[in-house]
């Protein structure tokens, strides 16, 4: 598919963020982890076994997770959180935001079973509201990273970035689609297709969707260009603006709210420096519910459909 | 009389007469920070005052001279109760983090000196933002933790108000340091029986505190905490404890508004300022003993 080398296996991205921990165990001494009764759902077994006095297990205690890592970090360790999506953000906003983010602690918060790929679970489960929770607060990066490969290669940059970060991920067995090694820089949006008559901007789950609909584009004579954005923030502005130049329409792409996601952050640039057609390929103000995550994806209009018939609405406003 | 700077040889005091002398001058200085930007909470730093001279001048080892993030090799002070600023600002001031003269920006623009401690202007002795209740236990935990990773033998310490401790993530704190063992830990509750609505025993009643802390598997010590012999010896006697692994805690019972007659134990001044004719009144009360700062 295009130049794309896609694996015959699929795997889970949390299983990258698991496997990237495990190797900064070995790499890093600093690195330290915490987990809130989820050692398993984030795959932080290896590290726990490997590194038992950096491990932290927490118990059902997400907020003093995230005031232990706090204080972890100002004693210079880099501590990565685990726990879901939900648990990771809303359930503990206030704690993120005055003990880590405004305090300028270098936490990594890693968040699996985010959207509603998360499935059976139910719309309790099911956060779609986290990243535009973590892009508002000041001094925190966001990442979303689209397999398991490249959740592997954010997990491992983290640990070099300084500062506070949100690293969202998820449970499904996905595609891998994206190089085992590669040059993750955090901030700098992944060409994976070019192409001539419209920009297709997906994070997460969806960058598959959006190949996927890329090519059955362009068995109708579109020709897209899809770009990985797998980090929100801080959001590489310039790649934005010169693929939406160069093909005048734009399509975004998220497993979350069209409110507060990617959607919006690249609305904001294309309205202050190029005003370009844009469609929104995201869930519409609405929780989930219980199913798979295929009829999931189906039923709130986030499948590879959607983000065809966006495109071609795109398109056609040009 | 001039504000002067406090030479680093007067960063350990051992006599208690010279520990209230500095007080004295921390508690004017609290009342000026809180009257010249007509904000601020006063009740609860006045009562804590005795305390924290204490603290960062015969209790901790600390070098103000070189404020070092990490804490590593020292004792480290996370203030949870970020509201008590005033006293905070003024002891680190007079022990040497910042200059005394500095006190004058408190809860202005552009100033170092936010309304709650924070970090994102640099004030050296401030490790983390506090000011939305509940959260500097947990934190503390996290610093104690990495002092047992690093096989840094030195103390966390932490002061909490009374009715912060209503907040639920006191509690997972309290179960996490028990379970991690974490006997290098020394928290401190400030007991004024008070909070910003009322006494806290008709806001929202604690039970049993010391039952409380026992029952998640603390040690509890208790003192006055205007009686300077008894802070001084509780707190080595807290300090002494190490190596039981339990962490420690100290119910400390204080006044709100301790030195100023018109103030003491009221919640009506927990975050109030004086208007002039009060601030005049209540200075007559304190002596100056190192010298105000200026205005």
């Amino acid at each position: 598919m295009f130049d794309l080398t896609v694996s015959p296996e699929k795997k889970d991205t949390r299983s990258g963020f698991g496997q990237g921990l495990a190797e900064l165990g070995d790499s890093n001494p600093n690195v330290v982890a915490l987990c809130a009764d989820l050692i398993g759902s984030l795959k932080m077994n290896a590290f726990q076994k490997a590194h038992p006095k950096r491990f932290f297990q927490v118990g059902i205690a997400e907020a003093n997770m995230m005031g232990v890592a706090a204080g972890l970090a100002t004693a210079g360790k880099i501590p990565f959180t685990g726990t879901f999506a939900n648990f990771s953000t809303g359930r503990v906003y206030d704690q993120i935001r005055q003990s880590i983010a405004y305090s300028d602690k270098n936490v990594k918060i890693c968040a699996s079973h985010a959207g509603l790929t998360l499935g059976e679970d139910g719309a309790t489960h099911q956060i779609l509201e986290d990243i535009g929770m973590m892009k508002m607060l000041p001094n925190m990066t966001v990442i979303v990273p689209c397999d398991y490969n490249q959740t592997r290669l954010a997990t491992l940059a983290l640990a070099d970035h300084h500062g506070p970060a949100y690293l969202r991920f998820g449970r499904p067995s996905w595609a891998i689609f994206t190089p085992a090694e590669d040059n993750f820089v955090i901030g700098k949006a992944q060409m994976l297709k070019p192409g001539a008559d419209v920009s297709i901007f997906a994070t997460g789950h969806l960058v598959w969707k959006s190949i996927q609909a890329a090519q059955a584009l362009m068995e109708k004579g579109i020709d897209a260009e899809v770009i990985n954005i797998h980090t929100i923030k801080p959001l590489d502005v310039k790649a934005i603006l010169d693929s939406a130049r160069k093909t005048g329409c734009v399509v975004t792409a998220e497993e979350h709210q069209r409110n507060g996601g990617l959607g919006d952050s690249v609305a904001q640039v294309l309205a202050m420096h190029l005003p370009t057609p844009m469609e929104m390929v995201a869930v519409d103000d609405q929780f989930g519910e219980s199913g798979t995550p295929a009829q999931l994806m189906t039923k709130y209009g986030i499948d590879t459909e959607d983000v065809i018939a966006a495109s071609e609405r795109a398109v056609a406003r040009k | 009389m001039e504000a002067t700077e406090i030479s680093p040889t007067m960063s350990h005091v051992s006599d208690v007469n010279e520990l209230k002398r500095i007080a004295s001058q921390v508690r004017r200085d609290i009342l000026r920070m809180v009257h010249a930007v007509n904000s601020g909470h006063p009740g609860g730093s006045l009562g804590c005052t005795d305390f924290f001279v204490s603290m960062y001048f015969n209790i901790m080892k600390h070098d103000p001279k070189a404020f070092n993030m990490t804490a590593k090799g020292e004792d480290a002070f996370f203030l949870s109760n970020g509201h008590i600023s005033p006293v905070w600002y003024s002891t680190l001031a007079h022990s040497g983090y910042f200059p005394v003269t500095e006190l004058n920006t408190f809860r202005k623009l552009n100033s170092r000196l936010q309304g709650h401690p924070a970090t994102e202007e640099g004030l050296p002795g401030i490790r983390i933002a506090s000011g939305s209740l509940g959260q500097g236990l947990s934190v503390a935990c996290g610093m104690a933790q990495a002092k047992i990773i690093d096989k840094d033998e030195n103390t966390v310490y932490t002061l909490h108000g009374d009715g912060e401790l209503q907040e639920g993530q006191i509690w997972e704190a309290a179960m996490y340091a028990a379970h991690y063992k974490l006997d290098n830990l020394i928290a401190t509750v400030d007991c004024n029986g008070r909070q910003i609505d009322g006494d806290l025993e008709d806001v929202m009643s604690l039970g049993d505190l010391g039952a409380k802390w026992k029952a998640f598997g603390w040690t509890v010590l208790e003192m006055n905490g205007h009686d300077y012999d008894q802070i001084l010896s509780t707190m080595a006697k807290a300090k002494s404890l190490r190596g039981q692994g339990k962490p420690i805690v100290i119910l400390m019972t204080t006044e709100m508004g301790e030195g100023v007659d018109f103030m003491v134990g009221s919640h009506k001044w927990h975050g109030v300022a004086p208007n002039d004719e009060q601030l005049a009144s209540a200075l007559s009360q304190i002596k100056e003993t190192l010298g105000d700062y200026p205005a």
